[in-house]
Parts: structure tokens; sequence; C-alpha cells
């Protein structure tokens, strides 16, 4: 068992953002799931990014090489990664110079001393040794040896060969992170008896190694106090840390137990959506049935397939997919049968940024078929509420018989925060048009009364046999139909059926002032950003600024026009040229919409959020 | 949804939709739809059960005239909507009802893997090497020098043989017929209905509009038995009016001999096996231009994706402790907040 100890009392800082860099290889994503999970029980409010190339293994050493995590941890509520780092742990000088940028000035960087050759400095671009020429002067750098203190540690483990040893050097940065912010080591140690089960040489070697860098930074004076970063004021409840995509994957499990419907996944991997399909396909003991097909348009098709035969359908892609889908989703719109698209979306166009996170394909979700297509188009806003959103786009298909669209993006997906778990007993019920019993004169088109859902007859039920197809139908029979008539009445139906999806969300509601000078808004992956900002310019003593973030896109929730009425000028943030802000302006021209846009790949930095909002008020 | 219930008694007008029938007059479709309609009252099948999908084409309208269970889908994509239908519910028996066009151009790709997963549903090629609804362009099954809207001068792009691709991508079953031979279709349909795996049928489909006579030269009434071998499992590949020709393997290549000359008996004809797993013959005998193979070139039993997901699901659900949700969403690295 590990005591803290600490030479001087801690210091208690409300939140820091520490980020750990090295090479593909240097177990920097573990190292920080490690300090994240072990914070996030400690209780602190959590948010994390991880960062790595697109190269599978790069050169070693290499500036393109490079792979980050990067956790922002909290006494108080965190709401994005954070934008700059108090803490950067930088493993080789290629980690340094990509991230350095990113270190607040007079805040402490920790290096390997070890990987600080030449070798390495020539693969880093570095003419000289910035260890030694200076340029760190404006921040606090902890040189260690690490590499060979990691060795030293290790020295008398017996059954580890070299490679192994040299792994483990990232436990001695974690040990000295643990040790800085007053943590203990108690979970990491559990972590390495459950991973190394059996391999007892494995467990010593990483225990020892975390321990060594907890006592070196303890002892050395080197680090001259800690900080301590008190538990969060949370919601009581059971928590765990998810991912963006896993809790997407999970939402729809949660739909299908509760709608009683099997799953179906038609699938084709993309970044960075793939991890949904990862995820789901491990499910095979709840009979999640997934299929990864040979195309985005097979993956889509065999979704469409199976919802005709009666399952929970869905399939999942990032942008360049959707794009290959959009025929097939017109066919679902026009057949009218329940299915969830997830656009995970990327930079774009085209192959564009596949790795980084946009808002751009909101036009092609709302838009992107041929013909009046209308469908659903909904957005989860966090890492955690993807799992929400999921399960949301799951009941709206099956209750309204019709395509979702939910867009998340790259940076929720791959983000992670804690999540209270949701059981499954109180997650809302989710109805379906299922018939069973054969009634007379019964059409596939009849309609529900208040939603213009049709008939779900699935194949296998007697009595209900039927065609459906992309032709015209008719409005009654569902037979073909090419009455000119016939057409518009039927375009009209399937219009009012999404439109009366309204009736089944809930309303907008208002963060701060619930009226005023300025209203912000947001969509999608961006509410952590917006929101921060808003808080802090709040903070800074402007208190007229309300915050409204949309998850429903189409329909727009009911009280839109009224919320928006209530400020005097309205900004629309989005990480892309203003396709909300379009969209707004079509239907609400009586407004004038500011828009502030951003299309670099990457989220909001406060910064420049607040700089913008001061413009307006 | 495992039926228990004993199959109900049908006569082909059970399976005939309400929709009229809007293929040109004297086309093979209506020969299809006919030996189809008289063949699924044969295969022990629930009316319900059964599920039409197509693609576009003049054969995709063939789910609107059928009164099971159908979907008109979109171009080149009925492959990856049946697939969806099959996987969600085993229990259908699947046909894709497609064109040379739509099967082989805008959905090859799905065709080659419908094949390549051996998923148990079945695939009707309505081919007749030209595109019908679209009125009269060349499709990836024209030949060469073949005059077309699109090509009026002579086509210029080299076809595929519809059964050398579907052999190549590893089609477990494979049959050949021509559009005016309703008796020996529907028996296909039949036998095809009872393959344990993906069957291909490809139909020789005389188009009267566009490329009417197409396959005159090996299909019509006088020709038929001197052109066309007719392939039976544990038959001799004999074939002609008088049944004095048959195949022979000389060297590597197929050789036509008759039966009574330079010493032949009947004892020396191949005879043919489609349930060999050995795909060389069924190769050569699906290139073989004359006497064109037609019936069942290749039948061979082959574990079904079904199967091979069914048992995996099993295996992974009796090991797991996982039953539902909320044991998966609270297990693991969980935490209190209070």
């Amino acid at each position: 068992m590990i005591t803290t100890k600490t030479i001087l009392q801690p210091e208690v800082l409300e939140a820091v953002v520490v980020r750990f860099v090295g090479d593909s290889g240097d177990g920097m994503q573990l190292t920080g799931t490690q300090f994240t999970d072990t914070s996030a029980m400690f209780g602190n409010d959590i948010a994390t990014f991880p960062n790595y190339p697109s190269e599978i293994r790069a050169p070693q050493g290499s500036l393109y090489g490079v792979s980050g995590f990067q956790v922002h941890i909290g006494s108080v509520e965190v709401s994005t990664p954070g934008d700059n780092v108090d803490l950067l742990v930088a493993m080789n000088p290629a980690a340094l110079k990509t991230n350095l940028y990113a270190v607040k000035p007079g805040h402490t960087i920790i290096v390997d001393t070890d990987s600080f050759t030449k070798k390495n400095l020539d693969k880093a671009l570095y003419l000289t040794n910035p260890l030694e020429d200076g340029s760190l002067e404006n921040y606090r750098v902890i040189q260690v040896d690490m590499t060979s203190m990691t060795k030293e540690a290790l020295k008398d483990v017996e059954g580890l060969d070299n490679k192994s040893i040299t792994r483990s050097k990232n436990m001695f940065s974690l040990g000295m992170v643990y040790w800085m912010y007053n943590r203990s080591l108690e979970h990491s140690i559990d972590f390495f008896n459950k991973k190394f089960k059996g391999k007892q040489h494995l467990i010593e070697a990483n225990t020892k190694v975390l321990n060594a860098g907890y006592y070196f930074a303890e002892t050395l004076e080197l680090i001259p106090n800690a900080y301590t970063i008190s538990p969060a004021k949370m919601v009581p409840g059971t928590y765990r840390i998810i991912g963006g995509n896993t809790a997407t994957a999970w939402g729809l499990l949660a739909a299908a137990e509760k709608s009683g419907l099997e799953l179906f996944l038609g699938s084709y991997p993309i970044t960075p959506a793939t991890d949904i399909l990862h995820e789901l396909v491990k499910h095979k003991h709840f009979g999640v049935k997934a299929f990864q097909a040979e195309d985005e348009i097979a993956g889509v098709t065999s979704a469409i397939g199976a919802a005709f035969a009666g399952d929970l359908a869905i399939t999942t892609t990032s942008g360049p997919g959707l794009a290959l889908k959009g025929e097939a989703i017109g066919l679902a719109m026009m057949v009218e049968l329940p299915l969830v698209i997830i656009n995970v979306q990327r930079g774009g166009p085209s192959t564009g940024l596949p790795t980084k996170t946009e808002q751009s394909d909101l036009l092609q979700a709302m838009y992107g078929r041929n013909g009046e297509s209308p469908v659903i188009v909904i957005a989860a806003s966090t890492p955690a509420n993807c799992f929400n959103f999921a399960y949301e786009a799951a009941r709206l298909a099956l209750e309204h018989m019709t395509p979702v669209i939910l867009l998340t993006d790259g940076y929720i997906a791959n983000g992670s925060a804690p999540w209270k778990i949701r059981s499954i007993a109180e997650m809302p019920e989710i109805k379906n048009h299922k018939v069973t019993e054969i009634k007379e004169n019964w059409s596939p088109y009849d309609r529900d009364e208040k939603t213009l859902a049709r008939n779900w007859a699935v194949p296998g039920t007697p009595g209900m046999e039927h065609r459906v197809g992309g032709l015209e139908k008719d409005r009654v029979t569902g037979n073909i139909s090419y009455e000119p008539k016939n057409h518009e009445e039927m375009t009209h139906i399937r219009a009012e059926k999404v439109r009366l999806v309204e009736n089944n969300i809930p309303e907008l509601k208002t963060e701060f002032a619930e009226s005023g000078d300025l209203l912000v808004i947001g969509w999608g992956g961006t509410y952590g950003s917006l929101h921060s900002a808003v808080k802090q310019i709040r903070d800074e003593g402007y208190k007229n600024i309300g915050f409204a973030h949309f998850n429903y896109i189409n329909p727009m929730p009911k009280n839109t026009e009224e919320i928006l009425s209530k400020y005097k000028k309205i900004i629309v943030c989005e990480l892309n040229g203003g396709q909300f802000a379009s969209i707004l302006r079509n239907r609400f021209s009586k407004f004038e919409f500011s828009q502030h846009n951003k299309i670099q790949g990457l989220p909001f930095s406060n910064d420049e959020l607040i700089q913008q909002f001061k413009l307006l008020v | 949804m495992e039926t228990t219930t004993a199959v109900k008694k049908y006569t082909f007008k059970d399976f005939t939709s309400d929709q009229e029938v809007r293929w040109c007059p004297g086309c093979d479709d209506y020969v299809v739809l006919r030996s189809m309609q008289k063949a699924l009252p044969e295969m022990g099948v629930n009316k319900e059960d059964v599920v039409f999908i197509s693609g576009i084409g003049c054969s995709s309208r063939f789910p609107y005239y059928m009164s099971t269970y159908g979907m008109h889908t979109i171009h080149g994509r009925a492959p990856g909507i049946a697939s969806g239908v099959k996987l969600a519910n085993p229990n259908l028996s699947v046909w894709i009802m497609t064109g040379d066009g739509d099967s082989m151009a805008i959905g090859g790709n799905h065709f080659i893997h419908l094949l390549r997963r051996n998923i148990d549903l079945n695939m009707v090629v309505f081919n007749n090497e030209i595109y019908g609804l679209t009125k009269g362009q060349f499709s990836p099954t024209s030949l060469i020098g073949q005059k077309t809207k699109s090509s009026p001068y002579g086509n210029t792009q080299p076809p595929f043989s519809p059964g050398e691709l579907a052999l190549g991508a590893n089609a477990r079953f494979f049959a050949r017929i021509g559009g005016n031979n309703p008796k020996d279709m529907t028996q296909i349909f039949i036998d095809a209905h009872k393959f344990k795996g993906t069957s291909l049928i490809e139909i020789l489909q005389n188009c009267v509009i566009f490329n009417d006579g197409c396959f005159d030269d090996v299909t019509d009434k006088e020709v038929k038995e001197d052109k066309q071998l007719f392939l039976e499992h544990g038959k001799p590949m004999i074939f002609g009016k008088n049944k004095d020709k048959g195949l022979v393997l000389n060297k590597l290549k197929l050789e036509v001999v008759t039966i009574g000359e330079n010493g032949i008996t009947q004892e020396d004809i191949l005879v043919h096996n489609a349930k060999e797993e050995d795909k060389t013959l069924h190769q050569m005998l699906v290139r073989l231009e004359y006497p064109l193979a037609t019936g069942i070139i290749r039948s061979f039993a082959d574990v079904t994706l079904e199967e091979r997901e069914d048992a995996l699901t099993a295996q992974v659900k009796a090991n797991s402790k996982f039953k539902k949700t909320d044991d998966l969403f609270f297990s693991g690295e969980t935490y209190e907040v209070k």
C-alpha cells in the first residue's frame, strides 16, 4: 500500500490540463487513460482527447509519428479537453517540438533526456538541443533520465528483455505525474495485476517503474511542490469513463433491448466511425448481427434489408461514406422504413482530413439525396450523450418509420468523459408500428393518425404480403402510381411526417441569460467549447449572454422562434462555413444571424470564442 | 422465427399478384414469372416466408407481379438488401431478381461478394446481353461488335461470361437455362431453393425489342438439342438429337466426340459431377461454346455464412457473462460519486 507523503502542503487547483506525448510505440494512450481513470475514481470531472498519427507505425522519432493524449481534470465542471496545457510530458524531441505550442508560458514540461540524442534531434529537425540552447527559458523544464532510471529500477527483475524494459518508461512518467497531482497508485497497480495476469514479471516490472517515478518525483527537489485537485461536484451515482463512439454503440444496444428488436449493423470501415463497428461486433451475446459489407453502399442496403425484415437496423459511416449511401437513404425514406444512419463527421470535402474534426456534413445530411427527400437529423453534443442520441435516433426511426441521421464528429467520438451509467429501466419507452394481426382492407401504407407513420408488416407475417419499392406509390394502396396529384400529395405526406416529429422531441433550452443582448447558438459536438466560453465571459461580467445548443436539427424544437426572439443579437458558431446558419436564415428570415466559423480540423478555442462574443456585446 | 405449422398447399395462382404485368409481349420474362409461380408451390415453403428483392431494369419489375413479400430497390443493390433480409430472418426464402446490367455492371461489386460469402439465398440473372429499360445500350455481356444505341459502330468492350465470373467469385451453385424452357427452369428454381448456399441461375433471356434472337443459335427449338448440353448430376454428358454426341477430356480440353465413331462408346463419355468441390471441370463447362452447357453446372454444398455466424453467436452467448445491457454497462471500471 502506498501512502501519499508530500513535502509541502499541496497547492489547490481548480482544473489542470495534462498532455502525454511520445512516439506511437511509447504507450502514451495507455498512460493517459490510466491517469484519466485514476482521476475519475478520485472524483474529478474529466474530458479527454487522444491524438494519434494516421500512419499505423510511423518511423520512430519522426515528427509525424508523435502520438498524444490530453486530459483535462477538474474540481469544477469540465466541458472540453482544454486548449492549452499546464503540464506536458514529452518522451522524445519530436514530441516536444510538435506540442510545445500548446504549453502555457511558465508551466511545466517533463522530458526524457535519454531520448535527446543527436539522432533523435536530427529526426525532429532540431539544429541545436532545445534543452541546452535556452529556447525553453519560458517554461519550467524538468529533465529526467527516464530510460536509464527505468533500466536501473528493473535490473533485478528476471525474465525481461530489453524491449520490455524500455517500453515501461511510460510508467515512470505516470508515477511522476501521480505524485505531482497527489494521486494514489492503487488503481494502476490493480490494472497491472489484471492486464498481466499470470505474467508475474510484467506485473512486478510495471509496478516497480511506477513506484520509481513516484518516489523520484517525491524526493527530488526538482519539483518544489505538489498540486491537488479536489473532487468535482457531480450528480451522485455510478459512473464510468466512456468514449463517444463506445457511447454511441451502447446507446444502440440499449435501444435494441428496450424495443425488443434484434440489432443489425451494416457497415464498412471508415475513420473515425470504425470504432462503433469494432464495439458492436463484440456483442454477439446480445444477438447483435454486425455485418462488415464490401462497401458503404452494401453497408446501408443490407441495413435496409434488415429493416424490411423487422430488425432495428443501423449503418455507420463518415462523410465520404454518407455521400455513397445517399441513394439508398432516399430509398429507405421512400419505402418508409426505420433506419439509423450514424455519420461521425471528419474534415472534408473528398478525403479531406480523415482524423480531424469538422461539422461540414450538415447540409449533406439534410439535403444530400435526389428528389424531395426529408429525413430526421439529430446531433450528439458530448462524448457521453452520444449514448442518449444514439438511443434517441433509434427511438425516432422506429416511432416515425423513417430514416434518422445522427451526426457526431471526430472530436466527441474519440474524446471521453464521465458517464453516469443509464440502466435500461430508466430509459424511455420505444414503440414501433409492427402489425401482426390480419385486418380487413389492410394496406402497408395505412398511417398512424398522430405521426403519419405507416404500418410495419415484416416478411414471415401471414396475410400481410406486400411489395414496396423506390417508385412512387399510390397514397392508399401502396401500388405503383404515376398519377400527378398523388405524387404531390405523397411528397407532402413524407415532409409532414418528418415535421410532426417536433411533437415527439423536447423543447429547446437556453443556458445562462434567458433573454438579453446576445444569444450564442451551436449544434452538435461544439457544446463543450461554447458552453465553457459563454460561462467564462459571463464570469468576466457580461451577464446578458445566453446560450442555446441544438441537438434536434430536422425538425427543430417547436419553441425555436420564441427563443430567438428574446435576444438582440444572435451568433451561430460552427466548425464549417456556416451551414446551420443558412438553415436558420432560410427558416427564420426575420432574424439576423451573425456567424463564427472555423474550418481547420480543430475544435474552437476558448480565446477565439470570447474575442468574437466581445465584439457583439 | 421458426415455423412449426405444416406448410400450406398452394397452386401457381396463389403467387400471382393483382398487378398488371407490363413487359413487352413475347418477352421471355413472362416465362420466368410463370415458371417461378409454378415452382413455389413445389418448394414446401409458406407464402409469407418468400421474399423477392430486385434492383432496377426490366427484370427488376418482377417482385410487383408476385403476391409474396417483395422490394423493388435501387440499381445494382439488390444483393445487399437481400443479404440484410436473410441475415435478419434466416427462415425466409429470399430471391434476387436481376439483369446483366444490374448485377454485373452497376452491381458488379455486390455480385462477386454475394457469391463469395455464400448466404443461403437465390439469384436469378435475366441475361439478355442488352439494356432494355433504358432502351438499348450495350451491357457488360454484350458481344464485341454488337451494334446498340450506345455503340452504333459496334461494341468495343469485351464481355463478361456470367458463369466464369461467378465461378471466379467461388459460386457454389451455378445453373444456366434458356428463357424458352419453362419445364427445366421450374425444376432448377426448385433445386436452387433446396440448395443451402447462394444459388445463381443465369437465364438466357431474349429481348424481343432491342436484341431479338440473341440466343436463337442455341435456344431455338430446331437446334436446341444439337447445340445445348443439358447437364444432370450423375449422368453422362451426352447431347444431340440422336443422343450420339458426348464430351471427353482430351489433355486439358473438352472435346466433342460421336458415340460409335473411332471406337468411342458411351463408357468413354464424361459423367457430370455437379457436387464436386474442385471447380476445374465446371469452369471448362461454363466456357464451352459448342455445345453450350445448360442445367445445373455446379452444386457444391459448402458451409453457409449463417451457419458460421450462428455457431459463433451460440459459442459467445454460452461463454458470456453479459445477458442484459445493464450487465455490460455496470461491468469493469466503474466508480461511485456520492
